[in-house]
């Protein structure tokens, strides 16, 4: 019931919208159901959504255990 | 063989030898229902583990009166009813959405917002389904639409909660169950606490993330807990879950709705298991913008969704499976939703 | 003339002034210039090989290609699936009243374009025009014929016990590049449709080795599909590894946000091959540094369809029941 991904966030667009990298595209999602992100950190991603900040570490944990994503 | 296998197969060989007779567990999520199944974990897993699909799937449990309340919105004039893709074909006395031209298929429940700007003359009508990972985004939505003040938009909340689920199957006398995987992405909304209260019915939880090693060592600490006695709740998915999970969106779901009775599909009406938009925001309730009727919808009989969804029988004990009912032709919700136990069954079956 | 209209279909002038002016200016050759009823094609004698197929997609341009470059690419690519040279095409048309001229030159200049590159000519055709609502701007109907050289047999039903499987590219591009088109996917995808002309690919390789049992273009219902229907034709058991399988980093992505699976997205430039592991090398020397060994023909007798996950664990694989569509849930 939650397809979510972490993704690693490029640019704060402003204080509603965060552009995150998948694949080789960008994409703007909403960061209005989180607190203050850095670029460089990572967000869990659930249907255009930011819902949980993760960091760098966490996420490439995450990832690292995900084919494909080395 | 890959690092990935290693981990894998090492924590396969940990339950092997921890592992009681006849271990069933539950997970409760429709992502793990296919995850599981797409990474092949039963294939590898002791033959004396049983994971068994309880009713996660959101796409599954939507009443049929729901459906057909959002059906019957569509035909209703210069209306778009936007809707995640896996909605779409959800069977309905002979019916669905996908036979209606007016339906847009979204990723985003913020697409919504744009077609009532792009479609000034139409109502947009949100089909909004999923539990507590996704109503926050629909509470989200509202209140933007309420600072937009747009006039042409609106939703059909349909959103559930999973505990009440979940203490329905505990409280069954018809299923035996050792355990839970509990759901990872709406602890991540909810926190892990949330689902404290399995401890007084003795019933051990672990939160489990979503790929192969996390769920697969969420297993191990599964069984690891049921032969402790360990009960209450265990969190494999510090990564992603706190204690008390993401405050602001549960700030903003209790701002926006209250909860309500809910008709699941194939279970029947559970208490407090769903969610309604509270008064403050009527304006953006579907139900009462369109005055829409809740009719009843009688299920196809002897489809045995509902007992699929308790884990009360497997997709092989329904008469329709593989035959009249299969993805191409559904007749229950397990079967069309992309997630459904049945749909993940007949794609994915495992060796 | 800016749009189409209904005289064109009509047998009159109009009619002739556009076969003129857009089929014979643009797809001209000394069969179809002369204008017969039917084309004349003076062949050696053998086993010919004809496929047909109509080409109703929508949008009729999308990214990496358009109607065009399929209706030539989709025929020729299975007519050569039997290992047959690709001789000619047939090209029919039915055009939709009031649709713009430029589009349709657009279209008629690609398919020229993939003509030349197939190295296959265009010897007969036809063209009907509706009524404005009874079509979708451009339908197209090709039918292609080949000849097979002596020596060669290629069919889905001839896999046979340890045949290696490969997969001469990327799996998903086209179904992805498709759903942007349609507006099904709102994210801003670098996908392109994978479309291409590969018969003179496998004319090349049989050069090499005529060892080659099934040859296969995985479009609807995607690669598992495809070996799928190998698996039921030749009765076998197909067993593919995961971490082996071509994704490109792109389509993988969306994937991922969509729920979307990529071995049953269709593919409109790549073939599935099953031949002897001695002729593995000639596959993929011919096919490019893209082409992979996916898995191989494990039993004959049942038929299956398995995949050793990234995981280890083995999952089994069917027919695509029903087009997928991005879920979030």
């Amino acid at each position: 019931m939650c397809l979510a991904i972490p993704l690693k966030v490029l640019k704060i667009v402003d204080e509603t919208t965060l552009t995150v990298k998948s694949g080789n595209m960008d994409l703007n999602v909403s960061c209005m159901l989180i607190g203050k992100v850095l670029v460089g950190e990572y967000v869990l991603v659930h249907a255009g959504f930011a819902i949980q900040k993760m960091s760098e570490a966490e996420a490439e944990e995450t990832l690292s255990l995900v084919p494909g994503e080395q | 063989m890959s690092d990935l296998k290693k981990q894998i197969s090492s924590l396969v060989d940990e339950i092997q030898k921890i592992v009681p007779n006849n271990f069933v567990m539950m997970e409760v999520c429709g992502t793990h229902t296919m995850n599981i199944a797409k990474f092949g974990l039963r294939s590898l897993l002791p033959k004396n583990i049983r994971i068994v699909s309880g009713p996660g799937c959101p796409v599954c449990v939507t009443a049929s009166s729901d459906i057909q309340a959002a059906i019957d919105i569509c035909k209703k004039p210069n209306t778009i009813v936007a809707t995640f893709g896996d909605m779409v074909r959800v069977p309905c006395a002979g019916d669905c959405l996908q036979n209606y031209n007016n339906v847009k298929i979204i990723y985003s429940p913020m697409e919504a917002l744009d077609l009532a700007k792009n479609n000034k003359d139409k109502e947009i009508v949100l089909l909004a389904v999923g539990f507590e990972t996704t109503a926050p985004l629909t509470a989200v939505v509202i209140k933007e639409a309420e600072n937009r003040k747009l006039t042409n938009f609106s939703v059909l909340c349909m959103h559930k909660l999973v505990p009440q689920a979940i203490e329905l199957i505990m409280l069954s006398q018809n299923i035996k169950l050792n355990g839970f995987l509990l759901p990872g992405h709406v602890c991540a909304i909810t926190g892990s606490d949330y689902f404290d209260f399995i401890a007084k019915h003795k019933f051990s939880g672990v939160v489990a993330g979503f790929d192969a090693v996390n769920i697969m060592s969420s297993i191990k600490e599964l069984v690891k807990c049921f032969i402790d006695s360990k009960y209450g709740v265990v969190n494999n998915y510090p990564n992603v879950v706190t204690n008390e999970g993401n405050l602001k969106a549960q700030s903003l779901v209790k701002d926006v709705y209250e909860p309500c009775d809910s008709s699941w599909r194939g279970i029947g009406i559970i208490k407090h298991s769903g969610l309604k938009i509270k008064k403050e925001y009527s304006k953006y309730d579907a139900l009462i913008r369109f005055n829409v009727q809740i009719k009843e919808v009688k299920d196809p009989i002897n489809c045995r969704c509902g007992d699929i969804l308790k884990g009360e029988a497997l997709p092989t004990d329904c008469a329709y499976y593989g035959k009249e009912c299969t993805p191409s032709n559904p007749i229950g919700p397990c079967m069309v939703s992309t997630e459904g136990t049945c749909a993940a069954f007949y794609k994915y079956m495992e060796e | 003339m800016k749009n189409v209209t209904l005289s064109i279909g009509s047998g009159g002038k109009d009619m002739h002034a556009f076969i003129n002016d857009y089929i014979v200016k643009k797809l001209g050759n000394n069969i179809l210039n002369r204008m017969d009823d039917a084309g004349v094609l003076d062949l050696k004698g053998g086993r010919l090989a004809f496929t047909t197929d109509s080409y109703v997609v929508s949008p009729i341009f999308f990214e990496g290609g358009d109607i065009g470059l399929l209706c030539v690419c989709g025929t020729v690519n299975d007519v050569a699936t039997s290992g047959a040279r690709v001789v000619a095409l047939s090209l029919a048309f039915i055009l939709e009243d009031g649709v713009s001229l430029e589009d349709i030159c657009k279209v008629i200049d690609s398919i020229a374009k993939t003509c030349k590159e197939a190295n296959v000519k265009i010897v007969t055709g036809d063209t009907k025009v509706v009524e404005k609502g009874k079509g979708d701007k451009i339908y197209i109907n090709t039918a292609g014929i080949g000849l097979i050289e002596d020596g060669v047999h290629i069919s889905s039903h001839n896999a046979q016990l340890n045949d290696q499987v490969v997969v001469t590219g990327s799996v998903g591009d086209h179904e992805v590049a498709m759903m942007r088109a349609r507006g099904l996917i709102n994210l801003d995808v670098k996908v392109k449709s994978d479309a291409a002309p590969l018969n003179l690919l496998v004319e090349e390789l049989l050069k090499k080795t005529k060892d080659i049992h099934v040859i296969k273009d995985p479009t609807r219902g995607g690669l598992a599909s495809a070996l799928f229907e190998i698996a039921s034709n030749s009765n076998c058991e197909i067993r593919l590894v995961e971490e082996t399988i071509p994704i490109s980093k792109d389509t993988k992505a969306v994937c991922d946000l969509l729920g979307l699976d990529p071995l049953y997205l269709a593919n409109e430039g790549k073939y599935v091959i099953l031949c002897p592991k001695d002729s593995t090398k000639a596959v993929l020397t011919v096919f490019g540094k893209n082409a992979k060994v996916i898995g191989s023909v494990v039993s004959i007798g049942k038929v299956k369809l398995n995949i050793e996950t990234f995981s280890g664990g083995i999952r089994r694989l069917g027919m695509l029941d029903s087009v997928q569509l991005p879920r979030i849930c």
